[in-house]
């Protein structure tokens, strides 16, 4: 199934690799590098699914959540964090913020894109 | 890994060069803060640049990577959060472990073998700044949202209840969404269907709970539900399908002890209840779907988007564009002499071609240039390096980082840097305690600066040492034989002597820069860039060392001329003006030195014809052309030739590959008629014939060390 999904990641290196896993299972990937260019992307944008990293810079990745679920059109958009940590009070961190799911970088591409359909279908 | 369609390996290059520019601005924030930078972004720009690096690290299974730079991205967490404050002696291991961390971005780039022993020892630094906090490893942890297996499983289950040696579970799941589950974007319909693929599901909606319409609020959640699940796998794999809402709603999962059970709900599956609505069960992988989705124009966003293009090709297009510069050149020379009107179409379409291939060429060589940040930053770690080897506390300052050069000269700048850098702090600068008794600050500045100056790029090493000995320096030249004992050397000449070869002023070789390279190596390498390098030096205030650099090795804008029916250019940027001798501006000083007088000063004169040997020395100047010239250290001359031609660009064809460099000749060029002309470089020409200075030995010493 096509996805669209927003991949907001300040590492090039990062943003690469979701984009080519994606792309790979037949999504179509917009990417941003930071929360502040992620709001700009997300305008106009209907993703099925978001997925953000939490530290980057000018807008980090609790504050994009914030501002995305603001918006009456995100409420319930899935939202997934990419973070390296496991621990479990960053999860919980995220969760508070809104997120809906997270990923534990590295990733594996395959279980990136099931995460993905697992939230968004 | 370099198979170059492989996309993860084109990955792997992009991250390995994201890496460079992380590890850039890490030096940059660590060098804010060793300023003394109390904004809080700082040390976020510091974490998150090894942050980054640890992240994609983990991608690429490097795992010496990811632990350095997990431990040292902990240390710098405590920083961020002020659970820490960095003292010097931090700071400085902050660069160490920088350093070090490049270090390792490189092995694993180059696949070479890893420093373990300084990651052991840096990490050891690393932890006693943690304290007592016990760090646990980080394992690369694997997410294990869904524990699908990739084989259809109503298939294998049947197969399973077929030979009734190992019954399938049967598990009962209740299911009740708290607010908070909907409200993170989390969707029961998505859980129960990625429940439904686990196996064969029977699922019934509890709307028990549902309130007349009335009393309904939208946004409370009613309803339950229950999922009788008949698949081959244990507990752990339901949670995870409710891995993300954990916490957010009630779930209690029980196993079926009646293995009874399962033939009934393993029969051809009734699809789930409408309450459930699931749609049809996708396979549980991911078909790699064909078309392809089109790419996100927001990438065009970044505003540092880079393309990876093979250092060959740029070189083709920069040979090519040379080759269509003489071309050009050719061009309108034919058609000048075919007579054409200025004012025709033909002249007019040159001119714009002209235009073009100016155009063109400065594009091309904007590609190849660099700024000589990463340089720089390359020898702050020199400093530190070379400080914490002799114990002397020095402190590096740059400025101009951002002047571009071309990347050839950057690459080959690195040695004879490296070099002058280390002497700065090795010989240059004095011990503490000495320059405490002088008054001075116990540490030592070495600065390294760059910028353009007319046309050229201009890179000074200055330290606040002690300065040249003179002294000392002509002892050693003497001793040594390089000059004779009775020689008299103006201080500028003795500076100078630092360049001949076997020359080392070091009393005692140090383990540092006292490695048989001496400045004539130093010399030889900036020469051999189109480059000369000079010594300021000042007693107990320090010594400056100055390098000036073409700004590319390609093309020249130049002046060509006519000395005794030789065609000859000279760069364009050291002409200050021309001027016709009358016999009052010339006033000889002794024979074969003369002097002109322009605007109330005294230029010195150069006779080209005859200091490159095409003609005899002339007594008369009247009525000849003279051009001049202005050079980086503010000298000025004034070279005698026969004939202006043209101002044009010339492309630049090196002679020192096929010949030996002759002094005074920087390189030679093919022009527009398919002439070649040599090049000439006016501060080597002025350097070994100097018709004013006393012609002593030491002069001819000079003149050798060009040949």
């Amino acid at each position: 199934m096509n996805l669209t999904v927003l991949a907001v990641d300040d590492s090039r290196t990062m943003r690469d690799m979701i984009r080519l896993a994606l792309v790979q299972a037949g999504f179509t990937v917009h990417v941003a590098e930071d929360g502040i260019n992620g709001l700009e992307v997300l305008e106009g944008l209907e993703p099925d699914a978001i997925i953000t990293d939490i530290n980057m810079p000018r807008m980090d990745g609790f504050g994009f959540i914030d501002a995305v679920r603001a918006q009456d059109d995100h409420r319930a958009t899935p939202i997934l964090v990419l973070t390296t940590e496991s621990a479990p009070e960053l999860k919980m961190r995220a969760r508070n913020a809104g997120a809906t799911g997270w990923i534990v970088k590295p990733f594996d591409p395959i279980k990136l894109v099931k995460a993905l359909q697992m939230v968004a279908g | 890994m370099s198979d170059p369609m492989d996309p993860m390996a084109e990955i792997r290059a992009s991250f390995f060069i994201e890496c460079e520019e992380l590890l850039e601005a890490l030096q940059d924030g660590l060098n804010q803060l060793e300023d003394g930078g109390e904004d809080t972004e700082t040390i976020n720009v510091v974490f998150r640049a090894v942050h980054s690096i640890k992240g994609g690290a983990g991608a690429f299974g490097l795992e010496a990577l990811v632990r350095f730079a997990h431990r040292y991205e902990t240390v710098l967490d405590e920083v961020r959060s002020n659970r820490l404050v960095p003292d010097h002696e931090a700071l400085k291991l902050f660069f160490q472990a920088a350093d070090h961390l490049s270090d390792l971005v490189r092995a694993c780039r180059d696949d070479q073998p890893l420093p373990e022993e300084t990651s052991a020892a840096l990490l050891d630094e690393l932890d006693k700044l943690l304290g007592d906090q016990t760090e646990e490893e980080v394992q690369p942890q694997d997410f294990t949202p869904l524990g699908v297996s990739l084989d259809l499983p109503g298939l294998s289950d049947l197969d399973d209840a077929a030979d009734g040696s190992d019954p399938i579970p049967c598990w009962t799941i209740h299911f009740k969404p708290a607010f908070e589950l909907y409200e993170t974007g989390n969707e029961p319909q998505m859980l129960l269907r990625n429940l439904c693929a686990l196996g064969e599901a029977e699922v019934s909606c509890d709307i028990g709970e549902l309130p007349g319409l009335l009393d309904l609020k939208p946004e409370t959640p009613h309803l339950a539900w229950t999922i009788r699940l008949t698949a081959d796998v244990d507990e752990a794999e339901i949670r995870a399908v409710f891995e993300f809402v954990e916490g957010l709603c009630r779930l209690d999962i029980t196993r079926d002890a009646d293995p009874a059970a399962a033939p009934e709900a393993a029969a051809p599956a009734p699809m789930p209840d409408a309450a459930a609505e699931p749609g049809d069960p996708r396979p549980a992988t991911p078909s790699p779907a064909p078309e392809a989705a089109p790419k996100a124009g927001s990438a065009g966003n970044s505003s540092k988007s880079v393309v990876r293009v093979d250092l060959e090709r740029i070189e083709r297009l920069v040979n090519l564009v040379g080759e269509l510069v003489i071309n050009q050149a050719m061009l309108s020379q034919s058609l000048e002499s075919a007579g054409l009107s200025p004012h025709s179409d033909a002249m007019n379409g040159l001119e714009e071609f002209q235009r073009l291939t100016r155009d063109i060429q400065d594009s091309v060589m904007m590609i190849r240039a660099q700024p000589v940040k990463s340089l720089f930053q390359r020898m702050s770690r020199i400093v530190r390096e070379a400080s914490a080897a002799v114990g002397k506390e020095v402190r590096l300052i740059t400025d101009g980082e951002n002047t571009e050069v071309d990347k050839t000269v950057i690459e080959r700048l690195a040695d004879p840097l490296t070099h002058m850098i280390r002497n700065a702090v090795d010989h240059g600068l004095e011990t503490a305690e000495a320059r405490k008794a002088s008054g001075k600050t116990e540490e030592g500045h070495v600065r390294l600066t760059a910028a353009h100056r007319s046309g050229r790029v201009v890179i000074e090493v200055a330290d606040d040492g002690g300065g040249i000995d003179r002294q000392k320096v002509l002892e050693t030249a003497v001793r040594k034989g390089l000059v004779p004992s009775d020689a008299v050397l103006s201080d500028t000449e003795i500076d100078n002597l630092l360049f001949l070869p076997g020359f080392s002023t070091a009393g005692k070789v140090s383990n540092l820069s006292g490695r048989g390279v001496g400045m004539d190596v130093v010399k030889t390498a900036i020469q051999q860039l189109g480059g000369r390098i000079s010594i300021a030096s000042e007693r107990h205030r320090g010594t400056t060392f100055t390098i000036s650099l073409p700004l590319t090795l390609a093309v020249l804008d130049g002046m060509v001329v006519d000395v005794a029916g030789e065609t000859l250019v000279l760069p364009l940027n050291v002409v200050v003006e021309t001027l016709s001798l009358s016999s009052e501006d010339v006033q000889m000083l002794r024979p074969g030195a003369n002097v002109v007088r322009v605007r109330g000063g005294f230029v010195p004169i150069y006779d080209l014809g005859a200091m490159l040997g095409y003609r005899p020395v002339r007594t008369d100047f009247t009525g000849c052309i003279v051009l001049l010239i202005s050079l980086d250290d503010g000298h000025r001359a004034a070279l005698v030739i026969d004939g202006i031609q043209d101002q044009r660009q010339v492309v630049i064809k090196g002679l020192d590959d096929s010949f030996y460099r002759a002094p005074g000749i920087a390189a030679a060029t093919i022009l527009g008629d398919g002439q070649i002309a040599l090049i000439l470089d006016p501060a080597d020409i002025i350097a070994g014939n100097g018709p004013i200075r006393v012609p002593d030995r030491s002069l001819k010493e000079k003149r050798a060390d060009h040949g």
